[in-house]
């Protein structure tokens, strides 16, 4: 990637969080451009609250430096801070109307009442809640009460807005609808977004750029499609969606061609890049489950030329379980090295179901342009 | 057919019913029999003689009577005010901070709770005595003593209460506040003043009774003049049970009730807004 020529809302630089022995987050390095949905994702306990905290000042870096907008904010207090924070419990001022709690910031900002109570009220309505002002929160909903919250944050105009788990206590159907909403939301008001989350559907449907973070450290930043299309290790292939790893030895590594000996693949594997790394060493050959045909095996035979193009890998085994999800259907297929692979198939008919069953005995076959390489 | 009885349904047995009525009757015929007499148009409590309310006037023109009821609601005005601001800052602090011997300090809070009150009652005297304290000061500063004996009892009730509500406050509605812009003044003040509010109303509700009608402390503190109204009737008892006694008792007995069901109503708002959450 290029180094970005607007200069950053947000610079994390080198930033390091100790809680005692635990370390929380590890020397992370990352830059947020303004106007950007961002995305800190992650397993539960991996520093992604933790570095949300630092930015919004509830945690003092232990090492290195925070940057807003140009600025070190590293030892500024939080109510100093050009940023707003929408909590995971919500955190709406259970004593006050939704009016009061949405015009807290500018009160607190000594903003006359008459323009408070304006900007409020436009707050509301930007997030659907127009005519809410005189209730109290314990006359909303969970979703109604995360409204309030946004609200409350939006109305500061903030530089930036932080998010930890916005979703995660609404039940599925609102959580859904809530990713396009959000999303909607942050193209209309134009702030810079940080959104952390451990779902990574929700950060590959709202984000624009996405960190991956693994024990502290940051595995990997990119967009959606960088981190699902071309993950740089182990962990993010496996954290974003599923994914079948052959362990194996690389055999040809040239600029535009590579092939690994797997022997749990039980085949070579041919691949459409090149890897720049010593021959011979261990690395893991990654194909995502969708990216897996599955074809007839009546005899032992290869597939006809005709069913599997060209640049095709093709492996031998059998179909352990059959999992129908509706949508699509999810094969486990055992190879005859005794190797595991998981195949998902799009239902596309009402008959596709039907093809495949257990104990079928089918020949895989993936496209080399569908292979990476992983090295760690 | 009989009813089936659940399992649940204790009072459908008819033992359980005869257990209750005994412990009722044992707990308020006392009571309702000092109400009652209070009305009774008779010199000895023994038998109904008519509805009356003179001795309610005759306690009303016994001044020692009504300046020691003064007296009493002037001390646990005072006791109780102090007691909310102390109680409250103690368990704000004990909740709050980290820092060395904090449970001691908690357990110190605590004791005026657990030492018997006589002993108490003797320190407090020790206490008042050995530093001289003044005896012939002007109303009402001459309550000083009792008031502060009063207060060193009541307000660890306030911390209890107070640090209990504190246990349900959300720690981000802090930061919440602190985020758009709130100084700790400002937290303090809009954040978790409000929510500790029911039980600082509970709290106080509870010193003002606790003050009210202490005994034994107020013994061994107050002097000659400044009698409150529990140690006067208990003086004046030990000349005759005189039904303007009964009078006042009824009185004191109503503020206390009132206070009590207030008290209760405060705790209720504080548990359905907890429920809230
Ligand atoms: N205030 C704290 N004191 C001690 N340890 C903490 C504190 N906050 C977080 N941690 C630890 O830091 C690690 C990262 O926590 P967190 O940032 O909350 O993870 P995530 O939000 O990714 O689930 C965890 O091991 C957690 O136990
Ligand atoms: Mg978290």
């Amino acid at each position: 990637m290029t180094q970005p020529i607007i200069q950053p809302i947000i610079q994390i630089e080198s930033v390091t969080k100790r809680f005692g022995p635990v370390l929380a987050v590890d020397d992370a390095t990352l830059a947020i451009l303004p106007g950007e949905f961002f995305a800190l994702l992650g397993p539960s306990g991996c520093g992604k609250t933790t570095l949300l905290r630092m930015i919004a000042g509830f945690e003092a870096p232990t090492e290195g430096r925070i940057l807003i907008d140009g600025q070190d904010m590293s030892r500024v207090p939080p109510n100093k801070r050009p940023i707003n924070m929408v909590f995971q419990s919500y955190a709406v001022f259970p004593h006050m109307s939704v009016l009061d709690n949405v015009s807290y910031g500018l009160k607190m900002a000594g903003v006359a009442a008459a323009e408070r109570r304006d900007r409020a009220e436009r707050a509301l309505e930007q997030v659907k809640l127009a005519g809410f002002g005189t209730r109290t929160p314990d006359q909303l909903s969970g979703g109604q009460r995360q409204r309030v919250a946004l609200a409350r944050a939006l109305v500061n105009q903030p530089k930036v807005l932080l998010l930890d788990e916005p979703l995660s206590a609404l039940d599925a159907k609102l959580r859904e609808a809530m990713r396009f909403e959000l999303a909607q939301l942050q193209d209309d008001v134009g702030i810079t977004f940080v959104m952390v989350t451990h779902d990574q559907d929700e950060a590959l449907a709202m984000a624009c750029r996405a960190a991956v973070m693994n024990r502290g450290l940051l595995a990997q930043t990119g967009t959606p499609a960088e981190l699902y299309e071309f993950p740089a290790n182990r962990f993010v292939a496996d954290f974003l969606g599923s994914v079948n790893l052959f362990e194996g030895r690389l055999a040809v590594d040239e600029p535009h061609r590579a092939v690994v000996e797997s022997a749990q693949a039980g085949c070579p594997i041919y691949l459409d890049h090149g890897v720049t790394g010593a021959t011979g060493a261990t690395v893991w050959a990654a194909v995502r489950p969708e990216k897996i045909e599955l074809h007839k095996r009546a005899d032992e035979r290869p597939p006809a030329i005709e069913d599997v193009p060209s640049g095709y890998n093709v492996a031998r085994g059998t179909i352990r379980t059959v999992s129908y999800l509706g949508s699509e259907s999810i094969y486990l297929v055992t190879l005859e090295t005794g190797h595991e692979v998981r195949v998902t198939r799009p239902n596309l008919t009402r008959w596709d179901q039907e093809d495949f069953t257990w104990d079928e005995p089918v020949w895989l076959a993936w496209h080399h342009e569908s292979v990476i390489v992983l090295q760690a | 057919m009989k009813p089936m009885v659940e399992p649940l349904d204790y009072l459908r047995r008819g033992w359980m019913r005869l257990w209750l009525g005994v412990v009722f009757l044992f707990l308020y015929a006392p009571l309702l029999a000092l109400v009652a007499f209070s009305f009774n148009d008779s010199k000895r409590n023994i038998v109904w003689k008519g509805f009356t309310l003179k001795y309610y006037q005759k306690a009303w023109e016994n001044s020692g009577l009504v300046e020691a009821f003064g007296n009493s609601l002037a001390i646990a005005f005072v006791a109780t005010v102090v007691s909310v601001v102390l109680g409250g800052m103690a368990a704000l602090l004990l909740w709050r901070f980290r820092f060395p011997a904090k449970s001691v300090l908690s357990g110190l809070f605590g004791l005026p709770i657990v030492v018997p009150e006589i002993c108490m009652g003797v320190a407090m005297l020790t206490f008042f005595v050995k530093i001289g304290w003044p005896a012939d000061l002007p109303w009402p500063l001459n309550l000083g003593a009792v008031t502060m004996a009063h207060i060193s009892f009541c307000f660890p009730f306030v911390a209890i209460v107070v640090g209990a509500r504190l246990v349900s406050f959300n720690p981000e509605m802090e930061e919440a506040a602190r985020d758009l812009g709130a100084s700790d003044w400002d937290v303090l003040r809009d954040i978790l003043v409000p929510h500790m509010k029911p039980a600082l109303i509970a709290g106080a509700l509870l010193a003002f009774t606790l003050s009210l009608d202490d005994f034994v402390i107020t013994f061994f503190t107050s002097g000659p003049n400044t009698v409150t109204f529990p140690v006067k009737v208990y003086s004046m008892v030990r000349f005759a049970l005189t039904p303007a006694v009964n009078a006042a008792s009824t009185v004191l007995m109503a503020i206390t009730i009132l206070l009590t069901v207030l008290a209760l109503r405060a705790q209720r708002g504080l548990q359905s807004s907890a429920q809230a959450h």
